[in-house]
């Protein structure tokens, strides 16, 4: 029993689990309950994958010890690449194919840069964040190009399900959070990622590829925040040269309010669930209640260091709770 | 000390070298730190290596480690040549290495460190798959009693633990998975009076297991008191190599 709320003070979702069910329930109050009608879940529910898939990359990498501050330039990067090679005569399918592989590749170079060259990541990545921007903007011919009607929305944006409560985007959002999750604690591959990112010589010298490990990590980062992009695109029906713009810092600031640690090797992919759905509720419920939007940041830049203060402190309350031996 | 020097030591121990190492050096570009090292380490017996800060003693079992390549030289290991790669070559051959700080990830569970890149796995494609975490559970439980180490549960986190204890857990995982040489770098270091005690006779229950043990520490008094045998390193080269009964700690420290 006491071993339970030992560990359960010190499961690093708490402050932001606790922090959502407060939230929820403030804005349900202060909305007259228009916060929690189906109509309004259901919009939040359908912004909720474009910032949730970008956020569980960027936690798995900060598990493995790096950061990428270039999310939000490729989530803007990707889907355009996408929209001019469809705009020069090519199908979706390839479009898509080969837009991806670019996100793969921004994410190689930020591992290259930073794992070969010895370069901290978060200054790879700001780099990064410049440089693909200034692509995005290059390659759009200073026009946002048209999305083709006939592309398979079905796969990505559609309502589906009873009273077309759900996008398909969301299902995304599902299979891509199980299979990370499942990866990150069930396979040995997510012990490496913990590994690496806890105690990187540790893991080097008990034979971790530890390079190879965040090179993934880098890769898969960057695909999902691309292929995020792509959802958001589509939703919107266009791509802007700003697309994508401050993306980085909320899916940092989401994995952060979720429990995932600053320096790697803490954190799970419910945190960066929890830390995006997060975000989602404050966006949507200081429209509800008529607050200036302009507080939003605010809001957000509170959340962040309430929710690292309240893990540090309940770490620190946790180690204190003795356990019998 | 010369490689017939050595030999004859090595013939008085009864010889049956687990390691040898032969006009070993390594330069570290501008910097000669290993200038021709040559060493018999003999099958179950407990060395001590001690010297000075910067005296090489890190060199040497970062190479046998693999960490590090040599310059030059040659190694025999278990009377074949050898060429030590990597950390996990090293584990291969079984040798096992375990650092002052870095021999455990703080922010893993006791069970989780234990099988670091070894975990046991209920199916893998490509060396990718699933932890078996039951099976991981019970061979933690076991290899930590297995070095008398008396832990709550092997699912607690590592940084609850003290500095005696992270190190009895990586004892235990160099001990689980049968390592022939076990080499602690400072093991002793920031540790209390107490828990430097308990890492002693973690080094002294080796013997027992038919494991070779190196021991490296800059503390005499801890290497005279779990070791068979002391080795003094100074400016890259052996300067001393004698039994731990044969000389007084007076004797050694004039070495250095
Ligand atoms: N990675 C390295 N790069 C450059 N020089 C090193 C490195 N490691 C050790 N040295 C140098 O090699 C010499 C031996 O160091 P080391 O093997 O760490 O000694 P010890 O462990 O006996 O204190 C020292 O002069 C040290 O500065
Ligand atoms: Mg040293």
């Amino acid at each position: 029993m006491k071993a339970l709320f030992k560990r359960s003070l010190q499961n690093t979702e708490i402050p932001g689990l606790v922090l959502l069910v407060v939230l929820v329930v403030l804005f349900s109050v202060f909305s007259n309950g228009i916060f929690v009608s189906t109509e309004n879940l259901r919009g939040i529910l359908g912004l909720l994958p474009e910032i949730g898939i970008v956020a569980i990359g960027v936690a798995i990498l900060m598990i493995a010890g790096e950061f990428d501050l270039s999310v939000g330039s490729t989530f803007g990067l990707v889907p355009m690449v996408m929209v001019v090679f469809m705009s020069h005569g090519w199908g979706f399918a390839p479009a898509f194919g080969v837009a991806m592989l670019i996100g793969i590749g921004i994410g190689l170079v930020n591992a290259f840069v930073t794992l070969r060259l010895g370069i901290p990541s978060f200054i790879t990545t700001l780099g990064m964040l410049f440089m693909m921007r200034s692509l995005t903007v290059v390659i759009s011919g200073g026009f946002p190009p048209q999305i083709p009607s006939d592309v398979p929305r079905w796969l990505f944006t559609d309502y589906f399900g009873p009273g077309n409560f759900l996008r398909a985007s969301f299902v995304w959002l599902v299979i891509i959070a199980i299979c990370a999750s499942l990866m990150l604690s069930r396979s040995n591959f997510g012990n490496w990622i913990k590994a690496s990112g806890g105690q990187v010589a540790a893991a080097a010298a008990l034979g971790v590829p530890v390079m190879r490990v965040k090179t993934i990590c880098f890769a898969g980062c960057a695909l999902l925040a691309g292929f995020a992009g792509v959802i958001q695109s589509l939703r919107l029906n266009s791509v802007m040269s700003s697309t994508g713009d401050g993306m980085e810092l909320q899916a940092v600031a989401a994995s952060v309010i979720g429990g995932v640690s600053l320096v790697g090797g803490i954190g799970t992919v419910f945190s960066a669930i929890i830390g995006a759905l997060l975000i989602r509720v404050i966006d949507n419920g200081l429209v509800l209640t008529r607050t200036d939007p302009n507080w939003f940041k605010f809001a957000v830049g509170a959340l962040i260091v309430f929710a690292v203060v309240a893990n540090s402190w309940l770490q620190r309350l946790g180690k204190s709770v003795r356990v019998a031996g | 000390m010369s490689s017939e020097a050595s030999a004859v030591r090595g013939a008085e121990a009864g010889d049956d070298p687990i390691i040898s190492v032969r006009d070993l050096h390594k330069w570290y570009s501008g910097v000669h730190a290993l200038q021709g090292i040559d060493l018999d380490i003999q099958r179950g017996e407990s060395l001590g290596l001690i010297g000075d800060n910067g005296a090489g003693k890190s060199t040497l079992i970062n190479i046998l480690s693999g960490v590090y390549p040599p310059s030059s030289g040659t190694i025999v290991f278990d009377g074949r040549p050898v060429r030590i790669r990597s950390p996990k070559e090293a584990t291969r051959l079984g040798i096992e290495t375990i650092y002052q700080y870095n021999s455990v990830v703080p922010s893993m569970s006791i069970a989780r460190n234990l099988f670091i890149s070894r975990e046991p796995l209920r199916w893998s494609i490509g060396g990718f798959g699933l932890i078996d975490t039951k099976r991981m559970h019970a061979e933690a439980t076991r290899a930590l009693s297995d070095v008398g180490l008396h832990l709550r549960s092997p699912d607690a986190v590592v940084s609850e633990l003290s500095g005696g204890q992270r190190q009895g857990v990586a004892i235990a995982r160099a001990m689980h998975f049968k390592s022939k040489v076990l080499i602690l770098d400072e093991p002793t270091n920031h540790l209390s009076v107490k828990e430097t005690n308990k890492v002693i006779s973690f080094v002294r229950g080796l013997k027992s297991q038919g494991v070779t043990g190196i021991f490296i520490s800059h503390n005499i008094q801890h290497v005279m008191q779990s070791c068979d045998r002391v080795v003094a390193m100074a400016r890259g080269k052996i300067v001393a190599d004698c039994r731990v009964a044969d000389v007084t700690m007076d004797e050694l420290v004039s070495h250095l």
